[in-house]
């Protein structure tokens, strides 16, 4: 057992303690606790993009559009996806577990920039402000598509606030991957080759690739439809010479390849999980971190795919959708990893096993559905039904939600030296899973049987499906209210942690639980691969190398 | 890694360049090149751009890391400006002869 | 030089607490000024993208609109700022070799190229204005009515690229005077000069945007 890293093992002076006050938090440049700040934040974000599905599912029980008007249903909708996309998803693994660990990982006291890294979350918090007024003063019905001429001249609610609130969340969103770019470059601690970096850092280093590369030609896109309100100039209204498609072009520039943004950090959540609780170095290592960088490339060039019906040339139309079918080349190559490290692996099924297990199935599935989105002749079908909704969903909820959850779970005792109870966090996952199926695999067929998506109302013969997955999202509500009680109940009463308590490999199960503030008292030298593990019984700490 | 002090000479030089490449592309402006007036007046801006680069910003000096980002950024905006013309430029090809 | 090796237990007053050296600090620092700049490339190109493709839809309505434009005036412009950038570039040098008086002059010598630009760039937009060319202020377009929309669309994308450059001007100015009052309070010199350095780039970078919008939107149809 080796402490070398830490000079006191169960030091009382950690970083959540080590000042006080609220000064000490608001002003803090300490990156664990950024990552606390941005935690509570998003969570915030997550329950009321939550409340907005539920009301939409409440909607959809009946065939009739009962409960609310079309109009306000548009809102809901619209805004559920504002919420969910640009200030929970986007934000969520890189904010709060990407700022919490990368500098340990590389065994850094810091990012490189740590003030940056705190204006970046009062830029998430001001852009959330400027939501949340769109959403008080009465909403916003465009979609989060925010599709032209309509959101630009015709919608009349509130888009100025809801664009100027996205706009300012993307500056917090390139600061956060600036941020991770330099360090990942500049601050590795001596013998930490690439070649060595655990491959959350990999998955993340490629995250913030695109974010740096992407969210610009979104934030001038949204800046020139905020501008075209404001004016009342004409540069994406079709009966005065604007072309829609081409705001359509560079909005999906961006909005593509945003959802590597959101996926790629749960991958590599998932990489680590699948290493720990399979004792065993993740298989196909540097393929893994190849395809991390593969899918950030490739991910920049398959926009066309959301635009196959909108008047896209044919052509231009075929090669995008020969260039999605690329894309999820390096995708598969994860999952094949993945599960070749579990083969002959001594798999624990701890509940962020749990979740990874999940995580790897419901991608999988919702993979494969994208690849039928991706072919041109099935999508002039279902595109614009709920195939693509229950698409979206799987690899955004039952992928990245899940790779959340999991990461949050394994970390948890890290990040605050408190284990949740098992027994609860084991039930959890089981009713999310089951919630989760039950919400939006039914969503498959009704896409497949034609029913539209971002319509208050539908076909009777459409009720059974709809009745069944407006259940599920009640299971599913329960499936993510019972780990937010017990987090919270762990805060004061749960186990305290050792400093490893899964027996897991990686410089951040060196230091205390929680860590104290500049994360190691010696700088670590690293000296053999990432992932030593082997197939005994876990052991507490454990030296690198 | 330190950066050489450059000397004023070189600054001054460079300087001179693209004054001088700035008033031949006034001039060449003037003149009628057809569509090969905004071919020249792209290639004296992007050798401008890469003088300014390497020198003004000390590029020449760096190592690849730098010169890699650079490139990347005009890598990805190309992409940006290619695949999104390639639906304007082919819109119309299933009615021959037309462009637009 | 050795000073640069100095290790977090002998700390210069200008080394960040996160960092191991000061090394380290000037490496990330100018590293992350770049990724900066790689967004501002995607940024501006954006708008250039969408530019030129309304360009390229609008070939008879572009060519109209040259006249308005004066190659001359953005020509001059174009100098002003690339002597902007000589004297950034010397202001760095001075930096690097710790000469205070001269980094003064040349950041001061800088601004006031900065600002010449500016004054000319609104007095174009003044001209503009009385013109009836600011499309969201009475545009008129009374010598080629045909394309009085889409002129108004390629207007608008003019008045939006060097804005946004001008902006990206105010901010370098604010940038500079920044760099003025921290070089009367410290010694930049070969230990530390980061700041000057990533302004530097900063304000070449905006030139260079420059460098891109000139040809674009003043010398095409020049010949016309």
């Amino acid at each position: 057992m080796s402490t070398e890293l830490v000079d006191r093992v169960d030091s009382p002076v950690n970083y959540l303690n080590a000042t006080s006050g609220w000064k000490s938090w608001l002003f803090t440049t300490d990156h664990k606790r950024i990552a606390v700040l941005y935690l509570i934040s998003i969570t915030v974000f997550f329950g009321l993009g939550g409340l907005f599905a539920t009301l939409m599912r409440l909607e959809l029980t009946t065939p009739q559009g009962d409960l609310f008007t079309s109009d306000t249903y548009n809102k809901l909708f619209t805004m559920h996806g504002i919420v969910m996309i640009f200030f929970f998803l986007i934000p969520s693994i890189p904010a709060t577990l990407g700022n919490f660990l990368i500098p340990m990982m590389v065994g850094a006291r810091d990012l490189a920039f740590p003030k940056i890294n705190l204006l970046s979350w009062y830029l998430y918090i001001i852009g959330g402000i400027f939501a949340l007024t769109a959403i008080v003063m009465g909403g916003v019905d465009t979609g989060w598509t925010f599709y032209t001429p309509y959101s630009t001249t015709y919608s009349n609610t509130f888009v100025m606030p809801a664009v100027v609130g996205v706009f300012i969340a993307g500056f917090s969103s390139i600061l956060t991957g600036l941020n991770f770019i330099v360090t990942v470059h500049k601050m590795r601690a001596p013998g930490l080759t690439w070649g060595r970096l655990p491959l959350f850092v990999w998955s993340m280093y490629a995250t913030s690739l695109i974010q740096v590369l992407g969210t610009p030609v979104v934030a001038i896109t949204l800046a020139l439809v905020g501008l075209e309100r404001l004016f009342h100039v004409g540069i994406f209204d079709p009966a005065i010479g604007g072309d829609p498609i081409l705001f359509q072009h560079m909005f999906w520039f961006y909005s593509h390849p945003a959802v590597y943004i959101m996926i790629l950090p749960g991958m590599g959540v998932i990489s680590e999980l699948v290493g720990c609780f399979s004792r065993k170095r993740p298989f196909g290592y540097s393929f893994i971190a190849g395809s991390s960088l593969a899918i950030a490339v490739l991910g920049f060039l398959v926009w066309g795919h959301h635009m196959f019906v909108t008047g896209q040339s044919m052509y231009a139309s075929m090669v995008f959708s020969f260039l999605s079918f690329l894309v999820a080349v390096p995708s598969a190559i994860k999952v094949f990893n993945w599960t070749a490290t579990m083969y002959r692996g001594s798999v624990v099924y701890s509940t962020p096993m749990l979740y990874a297990f999940g995580f790897i199935g419901l991608f999988t599935i919702g993979g494969l559905t994208g690849l039928m989105l991706a072919t041109l002749a099935v999508d002039v079908h279902v595109t614009r039904t709920y195939f693509v909704v229950a698409h979206f969903h799987y690899v955004m909820v039952g992928g990245m939600v899940f790779a959340y959850l999991g990461g949050l779970h394994f970390w948890w005792p890290k990040i605050t030296g408190r284990m949740y109870p098992e027994a609860w966090a084991r039930f959890a996952a089981l009713v999310t899973f089951v919630g989760f199926n039950l919400t939006f695999g039914p969503q498959f067929m009704l896409g497949y049987l034609g029913m539209p998506r971002r319509y208050h109302a539908y076909a009777p013969e459409f009720q059974p499906l709809n009745v069944l997955s407006s259940a599920g999202a009640s299971i599913l509500a329960v499936g993510y209210a019972i780990p937010f009680i017990y987090f919270l109940w762990s805060l004061k009463y749960g186990e305290k942690a050792g400093n490893n308590p899964w027996g897991a490999k990686g410089l951040e199960w060196e230091t205390t639980s929680p860590p104290p503030t500049f994360n190691f008292d010696h700088t670590p030298t690293v000296t053999g691969p990432a992932y030593d593990y082997d197939n005994r019984e876990k052991e507490e700490g454990g030296e690198i190398g | 890694m330190n950066h050489k002090v450059v000397p004023v000479r070189t600054y001054l030089l460079i300087w001179a360049i693209l004054i001088c490449a700035t008033f031949t592309t006034l001039g060449i402006a003037f003149l009628d090149l057809g569509p090969w007036n905004i071919v020249v007046a792209l290639m004296i801006a992007f050798t401008k751009m890469s003088l300014v680069v390497l020198f003004f910003m000390h590029v020449k000096q760096q190592n690849n890391l730098t010169r890699l980002f650079v490139v990347a950024g005009f890598l990805f905006l190309g992409i940006l400006i290619a695949l999104a013309m390639s639906d304007y430029g082919t819109r119309n090809w299933l009615t021959p002869g037309r462009m637009w | 030089m050795a000073d640069l090796d100095t290790t977090i237990e002998g700390h210069p007053p200008f080394l960040q607490h996160h960092f191991d050296d000061l090394h380290q600090q000037l490496d990330s620092s100018t590293l992350g000024m770049w990724v900066f700049l790689l967004t501002e490339i995607m940024f501006f190109g954006g708008m250039f993208g969408a530019y030129t493709i309304y360009r390229t839809m609008y070939p008879g309505a572009f060519a109209s609109t040259s006249r308005y434009m004066e190659p001359v005036l953005g020509g001059i412009n174009t100098a002003v700022l690339i002597c902007s950038s000589l004297t950034m570039a010397l202001a760095v040098r001075y930096a690097q070799i710790g000469k205070r008086k001269l980094i003064r002059i040349f950041l001061i010598l800088t601004m006031i190229f900065g600002i010449a630009f500016i004054g000319v760039k609104f007095s174009e937009y003044y001209m503009h204005w009385k013109e009836h060319l600011v499309p969201w202020m009475d545009f008129q377009y009374p010598e080629h009515p045909e394309f009085f929309h889409q002129a108004q669309i390629l207007f608008c994308f003019y008045f939006f690229m060097t804005g946004f450059h001008a902006l990206h001007m105010f901010v370098g100015l604010g940038l500079l005077t920044w760099l003025l009052i921290k070089n009367e309070r410290m010694s930049f010199g070969s230990e530390y000069y980061t700041p000057v350095e990533i302004t530097g780039l900063y304000w070449h970078f905006v030139d260079i945007v420059w460098i891109f919008l000139f040809p674009l939107l003043y010398l095409i149809g020049a010949n016309k």
